[in-house]
């Protein structure tokens, strides 16, 4: 993700500037993480087209913001808009899927992405949107240390960690969240409650598609909105989820930060870290491929450690 | 007293709470049969598994053929001679039932690292799967793919894979479930030879064919062995009536 | 005669026929379509050995179709400008030798196929998918912000590499090479399926626990189709550098490991000339229906949809009559 740029001098602000960053970059993959470890969690579905997700949200929300001239109300197309779509697909597609095997689901969300992708090229063109921030926040805000952090990226930050703690609380301490765990165990279980299997199922899918959508339009406002721009970000909600453990939320919450940090922080740090003992140029380049690398990385040491993740359940 | 093949020394593995195998002692001797029989849920399952080497005890230890086999994974077991048959089949469904016996022989005579020439006329890896099948009497569905098989004929196909690796150890999970009278009584015939080619640990619940074959046979409740005898001592203990026994009949 | 070897004639006469037909026809670019469906076939032959034998669903396998192409723009492009790639400790020049370039790309891909397997292959299921395509990403990446060579623009070769006895540059002589190139692997591939190690990785994917019941170590058998599986597809990302005479970070994307795959599917998995059939059918749509509309990947990804809802076993599956392959 593209980072505003700094003058590196001083090294305290610029490094809370950057963990600010990585925290911004690491709630926005916990929403994509979240609703992908949930619906694996309780359908056993690996879902592709998750990024797909995240591209209609950003979408919804540039379209209806330009129109309206409202950020709010964009964002609120975004959520609307995101879970209709994730509902429609899984009353259509997915739901045929469940029992299906891995190679199945891969195929058939890989055709989703094919068809969600190109028919959003084919609506909207292939020139990017922009979506502004509201302007409330377009003003950077004065942190301790003479900082000035845009105040939208903050509000990212605090929107992520509220709709974090939502969904701890949702799946703790609610009816739904009751069927939710119910579910991951033992479908047969929820069944025999008398729980309406399809109904649930489908209202999973949808809250996982509002979640993405929802980061989407988050993001969409800081890059621009264009077609592509939600599989880079699931695979890095994948990198998320390796690292977190399958079915966990408190794993992808970890892992999400983990990785937003280690991907922002190494991207800035690296080069400087190389430059102590190679010549500027070389320790850009290497520096830079090695940032490139990071995450990944990290997540070849976390699963040579613990193949099943860090809070994934011991194979 | 001969060296036992295959010995289990207190073994101990617990999942949370429960208590799956607590300290569990086995011998299987040179030329017997040793059946373990015990209620649903008293852990035999997971003593195979410690036996086999799919599941690691959190104590005790195995020991096969005297050499402390406990850290070693089920693949390294199996070429040390320990043969087990799946209480449920683990078969490759899609393959002829002759490529599954012809894996057996695979692991125990041949290289799964040739590349070029067809399993299928490899001469000796061939003749020693056939044979196997000859065995069990699936000479005549040797072409048929497995999934085209009866439950019992794969229950068979399981004891001829165990078969073609000339083990010197069978440990065999439930070989009768689901054989009807006549499959049982078949089985029952050919387990009684093999023990003559290499010991048999036994876990059954038909008890027609466990006093019919066992030398002894031990009792498992709750995870721990609460007797171990002939089929006689075991017939007449208390504890096992009461315990078992007694609450089956 | 099965059905299924009546298909596999039938493709491989339309291999050998239709680009001798369009030489006569002065076609050219049929000829080029035709190599261009040649090599991805061989990419996908490649995927088809893990997936279909050993039911590996690897979604990263452009990564070494990546290093096949980096390792021929690598070798070719230090040769084009007469600068050694390394001087020290040893001399190495670049080389516009495609023997030695096929055999640098399989070493290489072989290679990092060994290591991402190592990884990967010590989970399963949705993990491995994961970490597959997390890979393919990393790699990606790192090419793009590798300067040396072109970062994010690609590097582009000049004049297409060399075979002794060939004049490359005559497409229809390039199209043979490639199709020799397909034929050879499909008899090792067809011979790998009945031998001892087929038999056994084939195996591992139906019943892993019967595999170790007897022996042997489904995590080895896998490990080395895997590294097999990548030394094929990365000689055909060597081979489809050649083609287009340009390597970029695209070769990489995790768009291409989903097509190679998707190949297979139309074609039939685990069928040997599923891939074969499945990457001609892609290039045949991917001009007719590309040229009828700039958004045919949305038809595409309906007939994907269709296949895997409705028709498993590919189009194979359909004319054989058969679900699934069995040998």
């Amino acid at each position: 993700m593209p980072r505003p740029h700094f003058d590196c001098n001083m090294t305290l602000p610029l490094l809370i500037e950057q963990v600010l960053n990585g925290l911004q970059a690491g709630v926005m993959l916990f929403l994509m993480a979240a609703g992908l470890t949930l619906i694996f969690g309780v359908m056993g579905l690996i879902n592709l087209a998750h990024g797909s997700l995240y591209m209609i949200g950003a979408f919804f929300a540039a379209a209806v913001a330009a129109w309206s001239g409202s950020f709010l109300l964009g964002l609120v197309a975004a959520l609307a808009g995101a879970a209709f779509a994730g509902a429609l697909i899984e009353r259509v597609v997915i739901r045929r899927l469940y029992g299906r095997d891995h190679l199945d689901q891969v195929l058939a969300t890989f055709a989703l992405i094919l068809i969600f992708s190109e028919g959003t090229r084919w609506l909207f063109g292939s020139f990017p949107l922009y979506l502004d921030a509201p302007d409330a926040l377009s003003k950077p805000i004065a942190l301790p240390f003479g900082i000035l952090y845009p105040a939208y990226r903050l509000a990212i930050i605090g929107v992520g960690l509220a709709v974090a703690l939502g969904l701890f609380w949702l799946i703790g301490r609610t009816r739904l969240g009751i069927r939710i765990r119910a579910g991951e165990n033992d479908r047969e279980m929820i069944a025999a409650l008398g729980v309406d299997i399809d109904r649930l199922y489908t209202m999973v899918f949808a809250l996982g598609a509002a979640l993405a959508g929802l980061a989407g339009a988050l993001v969409g406002a800081i890059q621009s909105v264009q077609v592509g721009m939600g599989e880079p970000v699931l695979i890095l909600a994948f990198v998320v989820i390796v690292i977190g453990g399958i079915g966990s939320i408190k794993g992808a919450l970890i892992g999400a930060l983990l990785v937003g940090l280690t991907d922002t922080l190494g991207g800035v740090f690296l080069p400087q870290l190389f430059k102590l003992f190679m010549e500027p140029a070389a320790a850009t380049q290497t520096g830079a491929s090695l940032a490139s690398m990071a995450i990944y990385i990290l997540m070849a040491l976390v699963l040579i450690w613990r193949p099943t993740g860090l809070f994934g359940a011991r194979a | 007293m001969t060296e036992p093949v295959l010995e289990t020394r207190a073994i101990t593995k617990s999942f949370g709470a429960l208590k799956a195998s607590d300290a569990v002692s086995l011998d299987l001797r040179p030329g017997e049969i040793h059946a373990i029989i015990g209620p649903n849920g008293a852990g035999k399952s997971t003593l195979i598994g410690q036996i086999s080497g799919a599941l690691v005890p959190d104590s005790g230890a195995v020991f096969l053929d005297g050499e402390d086999v406990t850290a070693l994974p089920p693949q390294v077991r199996a070429r040390k001679g320990l043969a087990r048959s799946f209480q449920i089949s683990q078969l490759a469904m899609e393959d002829s039932v002759l490529q599954n016996a012809l894996l057996g022989a695979l692991g125990a005579g041949g290289s799964p690292w040739r590349f070029f020439r067809p399993a299928l006329s490899d001469r000796p890896l061939r003749e020693r799967a056939e044979a196997a099948l000859a065995r069990v009497g699936l000479t005549e569905q040797a072409a048929r793919v497995t999934a085209e098989l009866s439950h019992g004929q794969r229950r068979l196909l399981e004891v001829a894979v165990a078969l073609t690796m000339a083990p010197k150890v069978f440990v065999m999970d439930e070989p009768m479930a689901g054989l009807g009278t006549e499959g049982s009584a078949a089985l029952t015939r050919l387990l009684d030879q093999l023990r003559h080619e290499a010991p048999i640990l036994l876990v059954e619940h038909d008890m027609d064919a466990v006093f019919a074959l066992a030398d002894r046979i031990s009792v498992l409740v709750y995870g721990r062995v609460i007797a171990t005898g002939t089929v006689e001592e075991i017939r007449a203990n208390r504890a096992v009536q009461d315990a078992y026994l007694g609450g089956e009949t | 005669m099965s059905r299924e070897a009546v298909i596999n004639a039938v493709v491989v006469a339309g291999l050998v026929l239709v680009p001798l037909w369009a030489v006569w026809a002065d076609e050219p670019f049929t000829i080029t379509l035709a190599t261009r469906a040649v090599v991805l076939a061989l990419a996908a032959v490649g995927l088809n050995l893990a997936l279909g034998l050993g039911g590996l669903v690897s979604l990263g396998h452009a990564v070494f179709f990546g290093i096949g192409g980096y390792a021929m723009g690598v070798l070719a492009s230090h040769a084009q400008s007469y600068t050694p790639l390394m001087e020290w400790p040893v001399l190495i020049e670049g080389t516009k030798s495609m023997p030695i370039i096929w055999l640098v790309s399989i070493v290489a891909s072989a290679l990092v196929a060994l290591v991402i397997g190592s990884v990967s292959l010590r989970t399963s299921g949705v993990y491995f998918i994961m970490i597959t395509l997390a890979f393919g990403q990393m790699f990606f990446f790192f090419t793009i912000s590798w300067a040396a060579y072109g970062g994010e623009d690609g590097l582009s070769i000049y004049v297409r590499n060399g075979f002794p006895g060939l004049n490359t540059l005559v497409p229809i002589q390039f199209y043979g090479l490639c199709l020799v190139v397909l034929l050879v692997v499909l008899v090792f591939c067809s011979a790998l399926a009945r031998s001892p190690f087929g038999l056994a990785l084939n195996a591992a994917r139906q019943a892993p626990e019967r595999v170790q019941a007897v022996g042997l170590d489904p995590f080895r058998l896998r490990l080395v189709a895997f590294v097999i599986s990548g030394a094929i597809t990365g000689l055909a990302g060597a081979l489809f550098a050649d083609l287009a005479r340009f390597v970029s970070p695209t070769m990489f994307s995790w768009q291409l490991s989903g097509e190679i795959m998707v190949f297979i599917i139309i074609g039939g998995v685990a069928r040997l000339f599923g891939p074969v059939v499945g990457a001609v059918l892609f290039v045949m749509l991917e001009h007719w229906l590309g040229g009828l509309s700039d958004y045919w990947h949305v038809f595409l990804g309906l007939l994907l949809l269709g296949i895997v809802l409705f028709a498993k076993g590919g189009l194979i599956g359909v004319l054989a009559g058969k679900a699934r392959a069995h040998d």
